[in-house]
């Protein structure tokens, strides 16, 4: 078993050590890969806990401070887990504008978290971005890969009620 | 690709296939149909109506005589999904996947366009057929977005088909390095990222500093919250920024580009890092590009969701893997960029600019626009106007025009009150200087900046306290801490914003406020700092009653601000 510092006997998480150390192989030993692996790696874990720091650091050859410091400062990575959708309300100039507010309110009305929060049953997680692109058809968000725009709040539950 | 005559020949192979689209029907094809692919038709489900279309025309086994394409973003982003159908370019807005078999039966099986998808002009029955005769696509003037309503973005002959590569071929084997530069110097160009500064100096300067190997980077992470235009180059027209790029890079003697795209932006990564591909295999990156002996290659780098990372040397510390903090300059990137080599640093739109410099010449260039900022510039029209969307215009065009003829002015009859350029950087122009020449000089004068390219329009619903509020608030969430003014001078500024919209404001906040953004703007060590007091000194300068009524009255003339009591 490989010594990362957390219990992880099942095999389940073996093979995500596993395919951890491939990603990190691409980059072993090169501190300038860290950000492309720490993406790579929080696409894989769905987010970035203390083990995958650590091996990331050992792989790449940079101090645990550094990893931490890099996951903490970006505001992609994060250090807890998400729901298994992901809404992202853009709080952009042009959605704030046409109503940000409204959209969060409503889905806080729905399913009763706050940007930053995850639902109990760990399927949504919500959180406000910055600017998605999609100004023209503002206000928007993102859920998962999907973009919704020209939001009303009337369409919120319907909206959500297609990501189970 | 070895040669110039060889990209030539394919040019005019190419050409002639796709000459439909120049509205000249001949070929093996009666329709090609371009749907847009641009962010916002993708999330209005514009690939269902690819899908619908393509079945439908097999149903009718037209499949040989109409072409379907997805192109980049077309810019009228309101109506859509829209598509364009060649050769006549009949424009159809808001289609639906429903409507594919109609416009098969109808356009593409009997030549009769579907009256009901035509556009109309607001407060007009009468529909306009074609896109060429709609005032939203006649009044612009496309250099930047000149393939955007021609080309698959993932075919690189359709690139190659519009001049694509041509560029870079007549730079490697027609100029030498110091006469690319000299072009583009004299063409005038100045930096479409915000601040405008030269770029043929900017290239002049990493040519002549000494250090190797040098290095290209593209500036794509677009941190202008309410900013699109970037994005939809990358997805719409990557190879523009591939040849700009290379070019560059003979230019100055690098062999080495990096591209910086926020995470955000998943498309744009994609059809890039595809477009590189293809660049590759046509001999166009890689070695001995033209056969000239001139090596060139391009790598991707993701951001990870840090405004500040736009800042240049945020963003070439983050390439190097690193927390993406500025340092002060000088030095310049030029003389110690990338891994702390000399490296010219543009923005996307600069670099699509590239191109067309060098095949028309320095002279048409600076033929466009006004004697201090030549060529077009490109904007997010969005906020509270009719038509949101991408629109390119020469500098010099004015606001009013900009808003009210291409834009389609104000929805629900509501009234103008300002516009703000430049994001978190910028500032507000009020009804009273709509007719102000969108440049470089004009608009800093006015407190306001050319910017990035995001222009967000407000009516009289919006309120500019929490307008201010929202930008500061932005920047303190996005201000990387390493210096106070930045971290602890926006945040009491914040405050007092705050404080302000709550109804719990006091006489003197106001000079409180201009006092603390005087400071910050002096001692702050990076751009990021130094323009943070922009979107409120701008608000105070022309909406200072707002701000008096908040204070004195309680009062919120857009109804926006919650007054909380003081106790709260
Ligand atoms: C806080 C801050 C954010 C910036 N964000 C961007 C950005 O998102 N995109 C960009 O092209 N330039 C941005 N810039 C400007 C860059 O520092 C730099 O001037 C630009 O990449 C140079 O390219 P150009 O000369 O082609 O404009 C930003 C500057 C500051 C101070
Ligand atoms: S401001 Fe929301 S998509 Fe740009």
């Amino acid at each position: 078993m490989v010594a990362c510092g957390c219990k992880c006997e099942t095999t389940e998480q073996a093979q995500l050590i596993e395919q951890l150390d491939r990603i990190i192989d691409e980059y072993r030993g090169q501190p300038r890969g860290l950000i492309q692996v720490l993406h790579k790696a929080q696409e894989l874990v769905g987010y970035c806990p203390k083990w995958v720091q650590v091996r990331v650091a050992e792989g790449l050859g940079v101090s645990l401070q550094e990893v931490y410091g890099v996951v903490t400062f970006y505001a992609l990575f994060s250090l807890i887990p998400k729901g298994r959708h992901k809404i992202s309300v853009c709080a952009g100039t042009a959605c704030y504008v046409k109503g940000t507010k409204m959209v969060v309110k409503a889905i806080r009305q729905h399913l009763g978290i706050k940007p930053g929060q995850t639902t109990e049953d760990s399927r949504f997680s919500l959180e406000t971005v910055r600017c998605i692109g999609a100004c023209g058809l503002a206000p928007a968000m993102i859920i998962g890969k999907d973009v919704h725009g020209r939001l009303e709040p009337e369409q919120i539950p319907e909206i959500l009620e297609q990501y189970q | 690709m070895k040669s110039l005559a060889q990209l030539e020949q394919l040019k005019k192979e190419m050409r002639e296939v796709l000459k439909i689209r120049d509205g000249v029907a001949s070929g093996p094809w009666n329709y090609h149909v371009m749907v847009c692919g641009g962010a916002g038709c993708i999330s209005s489900n514009c690939r269902d109506i690819v899908t619908a279309l393509k079945a439908e025309l097999a149903a009718k086994g037209l499949e040989k005589e109409v072409k379907v394409v997805l192109t980049g973003c077309m810019g009228p982003c309101d109506m859509g999904p829209v598509m364009i159908v060649y050769p006549e370019g009949t424009f159809y807005r808001r289609v639906k996947p429903k409507d594919a078999a109609t416009i098969v039966e109808e356009h593409l099986a009997n030549g009769t366009p579907v009256r009901r998808l035509l556009y109309r002009a607001p407060g007009s029955t009468e529909p306009i057929p074609k896109y060429s005769d709609i005032d939203f696509f006649k009044k612009q003037h496309k250099v930047v977005l000149r393939n955007m309503l021609y080309i698959d973005p993932l075919l690189i002959e359709d690139y190659i088909s519009r001049d694509g590569y041509g560029a870079l071929g007549k730079a490697l084997t027609q100029m030498k390095p110091e006469e690319v530069i000299a072009t583009v110097k004299a063409a005038g160009l100045r930096g479409r990222g915000g601040a405008g500064f030269p770029s043929g100096m900017k290239w002049e300067f990493t040519a002549k500093a000494t250090g190797s190997p040098k290095y290209v980077v593209c500036n794509a992470d677009e941190g202008d919250p309410g900013a699109f235009m970037d994005r939809s180059v990358l997805e719409g027209d990557p190879h523009s920024i591939i040849e700009g790029m290379t070019i560059c890079g003979y230019a100055i003697g690098a062999e080495r580009g990096y591209v910086y795209i926020r995470a955000e932006y998943p498309l744009a990564i994609e059809r890039l890092e595809a477009a590189i591909a293809r660049a590759r295999e046509f001999g166009f990156l890689g070695q001995d590009i033209f056969g000239t002996g001139f090596n060139f290659d391009i790598e991707i780098r993701i951001g990870a969701g840090a405004f500040v990372c736009g800042e240049e040397t945020a963003l070439l510390t983050s390439i190097e893997g690193r927390r993406g903090e500025p340092r002060p300059r000088p030095p310049f990137p030029a003389n110690a960029g990338l891994f702390g080599k000399p490296t010219v640093i543009n923005n996307v739109e600069t670099w699509a600019n590239i191109a067309p410099i060098i095949l028309n010449g320095s002279e048409w260039f600076a033929s466009i626009g006004t004697e201090k900022s030549k060529g077009t510039k490109v904007f997010a029209l969005a906020g509270r106007v009719n038509n949101t969307g991408l629109v390119e215009v020469p500098m010099g065009t004015t606001v009013r025009e900009i808003v009210f003829d291409i834009g389609g002015g104000i929805p629900r009859k509501k009234a103008f009150k300002a516009v703000q350029t430049g994001g978190p950087s910028g500032g507000c122009i009020p009804a009273e200087h709509l007719d102000v020449p969108v440049d470089y000089d004009s608009l800093g004068q006015l407190g306001a900046i050319m910017g990035s390219g995001g222009m967000i329009v407000m009516d009289e619903d919006t309120c500019m306290v929490d307008i201010a509020k929202f930008f500061l608030d932005f920047v303190v969430d996005e201000s990387c801490g390493k210096c106070s003014p930045c971290r602890i001078g926006t945040k009491r500024a914040l405050e007092t914003l705050e404080r302000i919209a709550n109804g719990n404001g006091k006489e003197g906040d106001i000079e409180l406020l201009l006092e603390l953004c005087s400071t910050i703007k002096q001692t702050a060590l990076c751009g990021l700092g130094q323009t943070a007091p922009n979107p409120v000194l701008s608000t105070i300068r022309y909406f200072r009653h707002e701000y008096e009524d908040h204070i004195k009255e309680h009062k919120c003339q857009a109804s926006v601000c919650e007054f909380k009591a003081a106790e709260e």
